[in-house]
């Protein structure tokens, strides 16, 4: 009995030995067994180099980053480049087309009677809208081109001065910005649904290439449409993407800080290129143009050649609002 | 001139702090900020590293390629720094430092973004040398004293090195041959483009 158990367990101790053998062996040198610097990057290839912090920050975990550098470059060269083509462009673009197509003009002459085309709260949105995305844009664009443009002219103090109320005002006139393009959203939404009338309109050119052409539109025609959805949708764009760089602590990590940062560049500048076109045709490019934002009447001729359906829509409604109402005290 | 770079020998690294203490007192730095940290890479496994860092002071820094008022400087020892008057905190470089260096602390209004802070090699900013001006910015300029950043030099097991980036190299070189291992020197390669070859 007592010399059975003796043989098991000389037995069990031979085997627990002949187990742990090999891992006493494994340990001679346990520092030698490290985490080398080339052995991650080709685990990780260009992801980052993470591990932990007595740091509350998350980020401070990050060790290296590699792939920052290329956002670097991006942001460096190749924002700073389409920028600048986008709004440079679009001026000897739309100066080309002053000089080819001049001012357009009303053909049939001014009337001297006028319609209302956009009320008070509508020239509100608007303006509010106009000063604060004017303001954010060259706010914005000072960012990308400032430091080759303007920093040379003024030296690097003022620039630094100039920049940080260029940053304090882009972070602020953002948030009436953001409610501004809420509030076109809901007033003009209705009247921008896409339709017929718009290939219709799309097809002629929108009359803008040759004289006398005036294909029929409503209240918007197809251009107009292009830039209301451009407005809403890049200013929805703008605004979720701004917010977030405003906000990077609760936005994620770098990586979502360098893609909210590229969009937010690659919107601005497609955006203030249409922009510029907008205020072109709003003001030098049109005659009587400036008149539907400025007093909110235009001149019946203009209307009627250029927002022809509108037109019969309110005369329309005036006409069948008179008769309604010179019988109602009959009743 | 010297090239001055940071090295930081993880299998030395014993992630006691003390470069990260040494560097908030010696330059004052504000609650929050942290020109210096140590990341501990596999914590609590074998074969577990302990790196210091800092900013690297790159070649072509990619701080100062985002930088929309250009306020960055690289000095005659190739350490990069920035004028904190010219800075408007728009965070870009934060987004394109592979090391995590840029700092910002929060002093305008709804907390947002004051100036950046970060490493300067304990070599100030462009104000005069040791001025009082210097100082409030951005710390100690021991450089211009004839010494080597704080961190470095008091580490207590001479696991982070800076120096002339030719010597320190050497000498982490040294080590790595007499021992017979080493992790590398980390981010040497994201931030000179090279490494340390044994």
């Amino acid at each position: 009995m007592t010399f059975l158990t003796r043989l098991l367990a000389s037995f069990a101790l031979v085997l627990a030995l002949s187990l742990t053998a090999p891992m006493a062996s494994a340990q001679v040198n346990p520092t030698q067994s490290s985490v080398t610097e080339d052995a991650l990057f080709q685990a990780l290839g260009t992801g980052p180099v993470a591990g932990r912090t007595t740091i509350p920050d998350g980020n401070a975990g990050y060790l290296i980053k590699p792939e920052n550098k290329a956002w670097a470059a991006l942001q460096g060269q190749t924002l700073h480049t389409l920028s600048i083509v986008a709004v440079v462009g679009m001026l000897a673009l739309l100066t080309l087309f002053y000089l080819l197509r001049g001012k357009i003009r009303v053909d049939a002459g001014l009337s001297g009677r006028t319609i209302l085309r956009f009320n008070a709260i509508e020239r509100f949105a608007h303006w509010t809208l106009a000063t604060t995305f004017i303001i954010l844009a060259l706010t914005g664009l000072n960012l990308i081109i400032g430091k080759t443009v303007i920093m040379p002219l003024i030296g690097e103090a003022a620039f630094g001065s100039l920049s940080t109320a260029g940053k304090i005002a882009h972070n602020y006139l953002a948030w009436p910005f953001m409610i501004s393009v809420l509030l076109i959203f809901l007033l003009w939404v209705v009247h921008n649904l896409p339709n017929k009338v718009d290939l219709e309109w799309i097809k002629q050119g929108g009359g803008l290439l040759k004289k006398g052409v005036h294909p029929p539109a409503k209240k918007f025609n197809a251009g107009q449409k292009v830039i209301f959805w451009t407005v809403v949708l890049g200013g929805a764009a703008l605004s979720y993407t701004g917010v977030m760089l405003l906000f990077p602590a609760d936005a994620g990590t770098f990586a979502d800080w360098q893609f909210y940062q590229t969009v937010h560049a690659l919107v601005a500048a497609a955006m203030s290129a249409i922009v510029i076109a907008h205020i072109y045709i709003g003001s030098v490019g049109m005659e009587g143009a400036f008149d539907a934002m400025g007093s909110g009447e235009v001149d019946e001729n203009w209307a009627k050649e250029h927002h022809s359906l509108w037109v019969e829509e309110v005369k329309g409604q005036s006409a069948t609002a008179k008769p309604s109402a010179a019988t109602t005290p009959a009743e | 001139m010297a090239r001055m770079k940071f090295l930081c020998d993880a299998d030395r690294c014993i992630e006691c702090q003390a470069c990260v203490t040494a560097c908030k007192n010696e330059h004052e730095v504000p609650w929050g900020i942290n020109r210096r940290r140590v990341v501990t890479l596999n914590d609590g496994l074998p074969g577990e590293r302990s790196v210091s860092m800092a900013c690297m002071h790159c070649t072509d820094a990619p701080c100062a390629a985002v930088c929309p008022v250009k306020c960055f400087y690289t000095t005659a020892d190739a350490v990069v720094l920035h004028n904190k008057d010219t800075c408007i905190g728009c965070g870009y470089c934060s987004y394109a430092c592979p090391f995590g260096a840029p700092q910002y602390p929060q002093t305008a209004n709804f907390g947002t973004r004051g100036k950046m802070d970060k490493c300067t090699y304990c070599s100030g900013g462009p104000e005069p040398d040791m001025s009082q001006a210097e100082y409030v910015k951005y710390g100690a300029n021991r450089l211009a004293e004839g010494k080597l950043p704080i961190c470095a030099e008091m580490c207590s097991t001479k696991a982070l090195l800076a120096g002339d980036g030719d010597i320190i190299a050497e000498i982490y070189r040294e080590r790595v041959v007499t021992r017979g291992y080493g992790s590398g020197a980390w981010g040497w390669r994201t931030a000179y483009g090279e490494t340390v070859t044994v």
